[in-house]
C-alpha cells in the first residue's frame, strides 16, 4: 500500500507543493502537486528528489556528547539534562546577554516562535537571528 | 529589509509568484532566478513568451541574461549607481508618474536633486555598463503600466544593501510600479522558509509580525502572554555573534539546523570564534562542520517527519505535513525546545503544532487569521488580520504600510575592499542549480553530485590568457583572508575582471576569502564582492 502526503519543498522560497509516495514507512518518490499548489504540476530537479537525504544513513541518530576530545552517544534524557543544566549554570554566573541563538529557516514557523519564545522567556536574551543575511 | 521597512513599510514581496506573467515588463538584478528560484524562473520566461520584456542586471551572462531585452552586465557591488542613473534618465525624460508620486509619497524634491548628479555616462565610469544599455532600459522600465522589479542575494549581500534596496524602492515609487497586480518590488527569499522566520521574530529587534522588543506595549503584551519579563535591549545579528564569541562576551551557542562554519563570511574568524564559546549546542539533521565544534548534538528529525507551516516567498503560508515517524531517535525541533524549556523551568505544553499557530495568530496581528483548519487548500498570504480575511495577494494597495511612500536618497558606495596589483579580481559568490546552501542535504544525493560534483571558479578568458590558465586547470583563488584550491572553468559568461565561485563546497569553502565588511543598517555580509587573486596550482603557490 502506498500513501501519498501532500507537503511542501524544503528547498527555496518558492514554496512549491509536492507528493511524497510512502511505502512501508519509507518515502520511495515525490512528485509534484496539481491541485491546490502554486507550481501546479511542475518542479525543479532539487524538488523531484527532495526525499533523498531525508533516508540518508549519515543522518544523525541519536544525541551526542563530546567527552575527552571525542563524541560518544547519549539517551536523550541525559543530553537534554546536561543541556539544561550549563545554560541554566551560565545564565547564573553570567547573565542572559551571554548566549547566542540561531534559528533556522529551514525549519517550520511554529519551531522559529518557539526558538523565539525559548531565547527570551527562558534564556533571558534577544540574542537571536537566523539566515536571513545569507 | 531594512531598507523596504523604512521607505514602504513592509519588508516583503509586494505580489504573488502567479502575477509575475501578468507583468509587462520584469526587471531581474541581482537574482540568478532560474537556477536559485527555479518555478520563479520559470513564470519569468512564460512571461517572455506572452510578450513581456525583460531586463536583467547582473556580472554573469545568466541563463535570463541570454533571454533578456537588455543585460546590464555591471561590476559587483556597483547597483546603487546603476540604479540612481536609470532614475536620472527617468526624469530627464519626463516619463515619472507625476500623480502616484503627488498622491502616495513623500520626499520626492530632495530625491530629485540627488539624481541629477547620476547621469548615465558617470554611472557608466562606475558600473562597467554603457551609458546607453543604462538609457534603454529605464525607458523600457518606466514605459511599462505594469513592471515588477526582483532581486536577490545580489542586492543584499553587500556593504551598502540598504541603499541598493532604497535606490530600488526609489525607482518603483518613480513610476508607481506598486499597489496592483503585476507590479512592485520583490525580494525573493533564498530559504524555504525565511519569511517566516522572520514573520515569526527569530530576529535580535523584534518579536513576531516585527513588534519591536524596544517598544514597552509591546513587552508588555507579551509579558502577559508568556508569563516572564521580556528583555529591553535588541539583540546582536549572527556577525555580531560571532564577534562577540570571538571576544569571550558570548559564552554559549545554540545552532539549531543552520551551518555557519561554512555559510558566513571570512570563515577563519568563525571557527575561532566556535572553539572559543564555553558551551555550544548543535541541533540538526546531520553532522555538519558545525557539529564538529559541539559539546552537545543533538538529532532532529527532517521536513517529512513533522506537521507545520512554512512561509513561502510570497508571503503564502502552507502546511507542511508529516509523512513518516522520526526517523532513528530523531525528534521535531519543537519537541526538542518545548522539552528543554521545561527542563529548565518553564514548561511548553504543546502536543500539537497547530496549538503552537493559536497562540502565533493571538500575539501577531498580521497572522490573526491563520489556523490550521483554513489551510487545508492552497494556503493563505499574509498579513491576514481576522479569521473571515481572505489573504494578502499584494500589498499597498491605495496606501503603504507605513502611510506615504517614502523617497530617501541614497549614493553609491565602493566595496569595502576595492582590486588592487596584489589581488585584482572581484570575486563574487553564489549557488548552482543542483545544489542547495551548504549542502549538508544535496550533497548526500548521487544524482545531484554527478551533475555537479565539486567546487570550481568561473573566470572571463581574456583574464585566463592573462594570467596562463586553461580550462579545467587546478588553480588557487587567494584573497587577504584565506585560500581555496579549485579547477578553473574559463567561460564568456562572466563579466571581464569578475571571478565567481559557488559556497555549496566545505572542502573549498568560498567563504574562507570572503570579507566580513557589514552593512551599517541591515548587518548583511559582503559576500558578493572582494578582492582575489588567482593563481596556478603549483606546489610553490600553495605554501605561499
Amino acid at each position: 500500500m502506498t500513501k501519498y502526503v501532500k507537503t511542501i519543498c524544503p528547498y527555496c522560497g518558492c514554496g512549491c507543493s509536492i507528493i511524497l509516495h510512502v511505502k512501508d514507512g519509507k518515502i520511495v518518490r515525490t512528485s509534484p502537486a496539481v491541485k491546490d499548489s502554486i507550481n501546479k504540476g511542475t518542479l525543479c530537479i532539487k524538488g523531484m528528489l527532495a526525499h533523498e537525504f531525508v533516508h540518508s544513513p549519515e543522518r544523525l541518530r541519536t544525541p551526542l556528547i563530546r567527552e575527552n576530545g571525542s563524541f560518544r552517544e547519549a539517551t536523550w534524557d541525559e543530553a537534554l539534562r546536561m543541556v539544561a543544566e550549563k545554560f541554566h549554570k551560565i545564565k547564573e554566573k553570567y547573565g542572559g546577554l551571554t548566549f547566542g541563538v540561531l534559528s533556522s529557516a529551514r525549519a517550520t514557523s511554529e519551531e522559529n516562535y518557539l526558538i523565539s519564545k525559548f531565547s527570551r522567556a527562558v534564556l533571558a536574551t534577544n540574542n537571536i537571528d537566523h539566515c536571513a543575511r545569507l | 529589509m531594512a531598507g523596504l521597512a523604512q521607505t514602504m513599510g513592509a519588508g516583503a514581496m509586494t505580489n504573488s509568484i502567479d502575477e509575475i506573467t501578468e507583468s509587462q515588463v520584469l526587471f531581474v538584478i541581482g537574482s540568478n532566478t532560474t537556477e536559485q528560484h527555479p518555478l520563479i524562473g520559470s513564470r519569468i520566461i512564460e512571461a517572455i513568451k506572452k510578450g513581456a520584456k525583460l531586463i536583467v542586471a547582473d556580472p554573469r551572462r545568466t541563463y535570463l541574461a541570454e533571454r533578456a531585452y537588455v543585460h546590464l552586465c555591471l561590476l559587483p557591488g556597483t547597483d546603487a549607481a546603476l540604479i540612481n542613473a536609470m532614475m536620472n534618465v527617468i526624469i530627464n525624460d519626463g516619463l515619472i508618474n507625476e500623480e502616484f508620486i503627488k498622491e502616495r509619497t513623500e520626499g520626492f524634491e530632495e530625491l530629485r536633486q540627488n539624481i541629477l548628479q547620476w547621469t548615465p555616462e558617470r554611472a557608466e565610469r562606475i558600473t562597467g555598463v554603457k551609458a546607453e544599455d543604462i538609457r534603454r532600459a529605464a525607458r523600457i522600465y518606466a514605459g511599462a503600466e505594469r513592471a515588477m522589479i526582483l532581486y536577490c542575494m545580489g542586492i543584499t549581500q553587500h556593504n551598502c544593501s540598504t541603499d541598493n534596496v532604497i535606490a530600488l524602492s526609489n525607482l518603483v515609487l518613480l513610476t508607481g510600479n506598486v499597489g496592483k497586480p503585476g507590479a512592485g518590488l520583490c525580494p525573493l527569499r533564498g530559504q524555504n522558509n525565511v519569511q517566516g522566520a522572520c514573520d515569526m521574530g527569530a530576529l535580535p529587534d523584534v518579536l513576531s509580525g516585527y513588534q519591536k522588543v524596544k517598544d514597552p506595549g509591546v513587552r508588555e503584551k507579551f509579558s502577559r502572554a508568556w508569563g516572564v519579563e521580556i528583555p529591553e535591549i535588541p539583540g546582536l545579528t549572527v556577525p555580531e555573534m560571532f564577534e562577540a564569541a570571538e571576544k569571550g562576551i558570548i559564552k554559549a551557542m545554540y545552532i539549531i539546523g543552520e551551518n555557519p562554519a561554512v555559510s558566513e563570511a571570512h570563515l577563519s574568524h568563525v571557527e575561532k570564534a566556535l572553539r572559543n564559546l564555553e558551551f555550544l549546542v548543535v541541533q540538526d539533521i546531520f553532522f555538519t562542520e558545525t557539529a564538529r565544534f559541539a559539546d552537545v548534538v543533538l538529532p532532529a528529525c527532517s521536513f517529512a517527519e513533522k506537521d507545520g507551516t512554512f512561509t513561502g516567498t510570497d508571503r503564502r503560508v502552507q502546511r507542511l505535513r508529516k509523512a513518516i515517524e522520526p526517523l532513528w531517535n530523531s525528534k521535531p525541533d519543537w519537541q526538542i525546545i518545548a522539552e528543554l524549556a521545561a527542563r529548565m523551568g518553564y514548561p511548553m505544553t504543546y502536543t500539537h503544532p497547530s496549538e503552537i499557530m493559536d497562540e502565533i495568530a493571538s500575539l501577531t496581528p498580521s497572522y490573526g487569521g491563520i489556523s490550521y483548519d483554513r489551510l487545508e487548500g492552497p494556503g493563505i498570504q499574509v498579513p491576514c488580520p481576522h479569521k473571515d480575511h481572505p489573504g494578502t495577494p499584494y500589498l499597498h494597495k491605495g496606501s503603504f504600510a507605513r502611510g506615504k511612500g517614502k523617497f530617501i536618497p541614497v549614493n553609491y558606495t565602493p566595496p569595502a575592499e576595492r582590486t588592487d596589483e596584489k589581488y585584482p579580481l572581484v570575486l563574487t559568490t553564489g549557488r548552482v542549480l543542483y545544489h542547495y546552501h551548504t549542502g549538508t542535504m544535496t550533497r548526500k544525493i548521487d544524482f545531484l553530485n554527478k551533475k555537479c560534483p565539486g567546487p570550481f571558479v568561473e573566470i572571463n578568458p581574456a583574464d585566463a590568457q592573462k594570467l596562463g590558465i586553461s580550462d579545467g586547470n587546478e588553480v588557487y583563488v587567494k584573497s587577504r583572508r584565506g585560500k581555496i584550491k579549485v579547477p578553473a572553468r574559463v567561460t564568456e559568461k562572466i563579466k571581464q575582471g569578475v571571478v565567481f565561485v559557488p559556497f555549496h563546497f566545505a572542502e573549498a569553502a568560498a567563504n574562507y576569502l570572503t570579507i566580513d565588511a557589514l552593512d551599517p543598517v541591515a548587518k548583511t555580509p559582503q559576500l558578493k564582492s572582494c578582492a582575489v587573486n588567482i593563481l596556478a596550482g603549483s606546489e610553490e603557490n600553495g605554501n605561499s
